[in-house]
């Protein structure tokens, strides 16, 4: 039984991001990181893989050249080899050209389960999964807080209004899993050396087959518009008071607002 | 020579600071204010691959050069100066079976140690007997094929939580403790052997330093370390090694209480404004960060020699822990400043971190006999040392 993960490089989190002139992030000027949701996915993947139920662990990412670092750093926690598929013709590329590009590079690889996060932590837009399923034509697995493989059939357990539901396909899937599938591993300092050893490949487009006309200038929407959150009022803080004259304070505060 | 920081030592750095981060910094004040050594963490770095880095890959370490063991160190000092002891000191027992010890010996210990299995500690000083290692007093008496340990040993970090001690006793007690001290590795099971009182200290709180008595102590022969009378030779190279492991913890103090400080002054309105748009204050943290910046680049440098083996190594390590040691110090004393009020009590850590610097200026080798070592290497490289 084969995985691939999907992973994906995303500027960390909590530090201020800049555009560039042609509305795209400006990707230089941040440390880059895994996609937190995406460690989720490595986590899931490689539980199975110390189980016995998956035979191999692949990463699989689509960015540019520096995205052979998450890479790396996702070998360091577990796993066997990776591909990175980078080209210049992908620069700017929306859910769409990602999708058409993942579902080349796993049609190559032929996984059991295509395994991913349930949404990147910059862009969110949550619709790569549901496009690489669909043009892959095979079953979509979603949101699931736990994936379990039997024979032939891939099960995620779902949150649900009223408890959770059990979905199963028969393999191959796409599955996407949440962050309570259970906390992602630290690499071992012996992981990481190790990492350095793993087979990591670098495709491009041509090695999937596809014509940069075919992928429509890498995208089919286009950012119109750009900008930072409005900054928030400052904080009021009340505190290092006894608990009845700051209960009187918060109480005071909202009742000012017309609140209560 | 020239040293350099390799995008390794930076992955490194980046591995083990999320770990310290995400891990130890959230148990680091219940860790002081409840002296317990934190066996959790301990689980954590063995697990981490980071108790074995000074230990061959054969015998299941990773063989870390000496800058990545500073970063460790360095790093996990910087949210808990407690648990760094954990690498620290396990690298300080370990030392003298480093440097002297034979293969079967290295065979019998090393894996063990390097997995975080067992714990080592290193146990030198006696209760009268501190800077003056020489004076050392503790017994071994030659019996067949053991030595016999009589004694007692006093200061000794991770004495009671060890499995294994390397252990230094007179062994020619004419001869004094410069020639006649051996040194022998010690399990921790061993009848006679016991550890019946940790101290209670000002800083490292969560570090047990403890007290050891050893009464008709038997040890093979075959673990003693070298030859009968090579105690003190072994003790003096494991320190100028050591001690660079002292600096590394103090430069990660100095760096976790200037964090702490930028991170406060930054958040903190007085006079209608952030307490960092103060001159005064940017003054103290720009000395703050340099003093700790040379520090760490001065531990480096030394760090790079002692993978050398350089001829004047106990110069650099020296100058490495009183630097670092004395920039712990200030660093933290400052942080306390620039909080003020909230630097004092125990809601903030940086209290915590002013009261374990201190140790840093204290313990293998105090700050005065770092300048002893320094300037005997100076006036040799000169040629006015004192002769005889």
């Amino acid at each position: 039984m084969k995985i691939v993960v999907c992973i994906k490089q995303v500027p960390a989190t909590g530090v201020d991001k800049r555009y560039t002139d042609d509305l795209t992030l400006d990707r230089t000027s941040v440390d880059a990181i895994i996609n937190p949701l995406d460690e989720y996915a490595i986590e899931q993947a490689l539980r199975l893989a110390d189980a016995g139920t998956a035979d191999s662990v692949t990463y699989l990412s689509m960015g540019p050249d520096q995205a052979a670092e998450a890479l790396r750093r996702a070998l360091a926690m577990g796993g066997d080899d990776a591909v990175l598929v980078t080209d210049r013709a992908l620069a700017g590329a929306d859910e769409w050209a990602t999708a058409k590009v993942l579902a080349a590079a796993l049609d190559k690889l032929a996984p059991d389960v295509a395994l991913m996060g349930m949404a990147s932590d910059d862009a969110r837009g949550s619709l790569v999964p549901g496009a690489v399923a669909a043009m892959r034509d095979v079953p979509l697995l979603s949101y699931g807080s736990e994936l379990a493989i039997d024979g032939t059939t891939a099960r995620v357990r779902r949150l649900s209004a009223t408890g959770f539901d059990w979905i199963s396909a028969a393999l191959p899937v796409v599955a996407t899993v949440t962050d309570q599938v259970g906390e992602p591993r630290y690499a071992s300092l012996k992981g990481i050396m190790a990492a350095k050893r793993k087979p990591l490949e670098t495709w491009a487009l041509a090695d999937l087959g596809i014509s940069a006309d075919e992928l429509k200038g890498a995208a089919l929407t286009r950012v119109t518009d750009a900008r930072p959150p409005e900054e928030k009022a400052p904080t009021e803080r009340i505190e290092n008071l006894p608990a009845a004259e700051a209960a009187t304070k918060i109480a005071d505060w909202l009742a000012a607002r017309k609140l209560i | 020579m020239t040293y350099l920081l390799t995008p390794e030592h930076e992955e490194l750095r980046a591995m083990v600071r999320d770990l310290a981060e995400e891990r130890i910094a959230p148990r680091a004040a219940e860790i002081d204010e409840k002296q317990e050594f934190p066996w959790d963490l301990k689980e954590l770095l063995a697990k981490q691959d980071l108790l074995g880095t000074c230990f061959d890959e054969r015998h299941g370490g990773t063989n870390l050069d000496t800058i990545g063991q500073s970063i460790v160190a360095e790093e996990i000092a910087r949210v808990d100066a407690t648990t760094s002891l954990i690498p620290i000191v396990q690298k300080l027992g370990a030392l003298p079976i480093i440097l002297a010890g034979t293969d079967a010996q290295k065979d019998r210990y090393f894996p063990r140690l390097a997995s975080g299995e067992w714990l080592a500690a290193f146990a030198l000083t006696e209760a009268a007997a501190g800077s003056d290692v020489a004076s050392n007093r503790m017994r071994a008496t030659r019996d067949g094929d053991d030595y016999v340990l009589n004694g007692s040993k006093r200061f000794i970090t991770h004495g009671s939580v060890a499995n294994v001690l390397t252990v230094f006793a007179l062994t020619d007690p004419e001869a004094g403790g410069r020639r006649g001290m051996s040194a022998f590795i010690v399990e921790a099971d061993t009848p006679g052997f016991a550890a019946p009182r940790v101290e209670h200290k000002m800083g490292i709180r969560g570090s047990p330093t403890a007290e050891l008595t050893f009464d008709d102590v038997r040890v093979p022969v075959a673990n003693r370390l070298g030859q009968d009378g090579e105690g003190f030779r072994i003790a003096m190279e494991t320190l100028d090694r050591s001690r660079l492991s002292i600096a590394a913890q103090a430069v990660g103090i100095a760096q976790g209480a200037l964090d702490a400080s930028v991170a406060y002054a930054a958040d903190r309105q007085q006079f209608g404004q952030r307490v960092v748009d103060f001159e005064g204050i940017q003054f103290m943290l720009a000395d703050m960060a340099s003093q700790t910046e040379a520090a760490r680049q001065l531990t480096y440098a030394a760090a790079a020699r002692v993978d050398v083996g350089a001829s004047d190594l106990p110069y650099w390590t020296s100058s490495a822990k009183l630097v670092a040691g004395d920039t712990a110090m200030k660093v933290t004393t400052d942080a306390v400043q620039v909080l003020g009020g909230y630097g004092y009590i125990t809601e903030y850590p940086v209290e915590r971190m002013m009261r374990d610097a201190k140790i840093t200026q204290l313990y293998e080798g105090t700050q005065q006999i770092q300048r002893l070592i320094v300037a005997r290497q100076l006036l040799q490289r000169a040629g006015v040392a004192k002769r005889g």
